[in-house]
């Protein structure tokens, strides 16, 4: 793999996000729009409520900020980047390329969160951490999923079904780890062994991603 | 009638799980009684589910090497059989849950939530879910050379993402369901001697049986094949 091209693709990423402002400020209004109308319909909810909301909002802003990653790469250009870089090249870039954008979405809706619906946590800060830690795997998850979906029909509504029975061990650590920053402690285990298992289970996302893609590459 | 070896082992075994089982003396365990015995189909259905799942992967990995159809028509045939055999445990299990864990003291709504929040039963509906999503995905790609593909590297995505997933967040979390420090039923010290002598024929005998009837499946794929009609 050559790191060169890995970043040249993630360039070219970035370059037509920024040229082709459209798709990248209609996620960011889809943050915007339904935080706004949480806000109107529960305007300071309980701290359970809370989490439950920011958790079901970030996982429907990943299945729409990742889904046009492979969508948006017509039939021709694919064909071009098969002659060009090899699948593991190409995957990693989409992956780093999500894993990017989710940064930036989660930080965005996390403090558009804090904003309007008042901030339950005791401390905001390692929920930040936690709150990364969620969209990174949210990212890597449904990166592969849109790689899949993108060779059936129905893409979108197909990803979500792919995905959700998928990522739904994931979101279940994630809303007990949250539970600590609101001030409940672990019955079972320590926060730090649930933080490992999520980064474990995000490095085997990442290699199982780079190892199946090949073979959805070739057409 | 002639009939493969393991076929008669497995009509053995399953006459000896139904009649030992039903009859063989059981531990007397408070709340639980008689109702232990379920314990040689509802676990069985699980441990099959799980052995007939993984053929259905191992299946997948060896399409994606060889790229032969027929590969391709086993994963599909033991994937289908495994989830029949989770929806039977499914069943088993919520028969015996309602007489044990149900509390006769509350609503049957309110114990009924407090059932389906139990971190096994979420991760037996995550992976069928899982699966039934994978049937979809199938139907919704109509060349076969692209279906076979793309849907063994869902299943193979899938069972890993799932199965590490389903063993160790039950753990983490509290629950009634037994097993919470490891495989339950796989531990010796969890499972009475007497027990034992008819669970472990059960097990096989359940496998052989979802072995037997995805076999079947796959010659009918592959008659449906020659004679030139789609699924």
């Amino acid at each position: 793999m050559r790191t060169k091209s890995v970043w040249l693709l993630i360039q070219k990423d970035i370059l037509l996000e920024l040229r082709q402002r459209h798709a990248f400020y209609g996620v960011l209004l889809y943050v915007l729009s339904t935080i706004f109308v949480l806000y109107l319909t529960i305007e300071q909810p309980e701290a359970d409520i809370w989490m439950a909301l920011f958790w079901v909002t970030q996982l429907f802003i990943c299945i729409n900020a990742v889904a046009k990653s492979f969508l948006q790469e017509s039939q021709g250009r694919m064909l071009y980047f098969h002659t060009v870089v090899s699948p593991a090249e190409f995957m990693t870039a989409k992956l780093t390329y999500n894993l990017l954008l989710m940064t930036v979405m989660n930080t965005a809706s996390l403090l558009l969160f804090l904003a309007f619906m008042g901030d339950p946590t005791t401390e905001a800060l390692r929920f930040f951490g936690i709150s990364w830690l969620g969209s990174a795997g949210l990212s890597l998850v449904f990166t592969m999923l849109a790689a899949i979906a993108t060779k059936a029909l129905q893409q979108a509504s197909l990803m979500a079904i792919l995905g959700f029975p998928l990522i739904l061990p994931q979101l279940l650590l994630l809303m007990r780890l949250s539970k600590t920053v609101l001030g409940e402690s672990f019955a079972t285990s320590s926060p730090l062994e649930v933080v490992m298992l999520l980064l474990a289970l995000d490095i085997s996302v990442a290699v199982l991603s780079l190892i199946l893609f090949p073979f959805l590459w070739k057409d | 009638m002639r009939l493969a070896w393991w076929k008669y082992l497995c009509i053995i075994l399953l006459a000896y799980d139904i009649i030992g089982g039903l009859l063989l003396p059981v531990p007397r365990l408070p709340q639980l009684q008689e109702t232990i015995r379920n314990l040689y189909y509802h676990v069985c259905m699980w441990f099959t589910m799980m052995i007939l799942l993984t053929a259905s992967v191992v299946h997948s990995i060896r399409y994606l090497r060889t790229l032969q159809e027929a590969y391709d028509t086993r994963a599909r045939a033991y994937a289908q059989i495994g989830v029949w055999m989770g929806m039977l445990g499914y069943a088993t299990g919520a028969i015996w849950a309602a007489y044990t864990w149900a509390d006769p003291n509350n609503p049957a709504y309110a114990s009924f939530g407090s059932i389906v929040r139990e971190p096994k039963l979420i991760g037996a509906a995550m992976a069928l879910l899982a699966y039934f999503a994978y049937f979809v995905l199938r139907d919704s790609m109509p060349e076969p050379e692209r279906r076979a593909r793309v849907s063994a590297v869902y299943n193979i995505f899938a069972y890993a993402m799932l199965f590490p997933s389903i063993w160790i967040v039950p753990r983490l979390l509290p629950s009634l369901h037994p097993g919470q420090e490891g495989n339950p039923a796989l531990n010796f010290n969890d499972i009475d001697a007497r027990m034992r002598v008819v669970f472990y024929p059960a097990v096989i005998g359940w496998t052989l049986l979802g072995v037997w009837i995805a076999t079947l499946r796959v010659r009918v794929y592959a008659l449906e094949q020659k004679n030139g009609s789609h699924e």
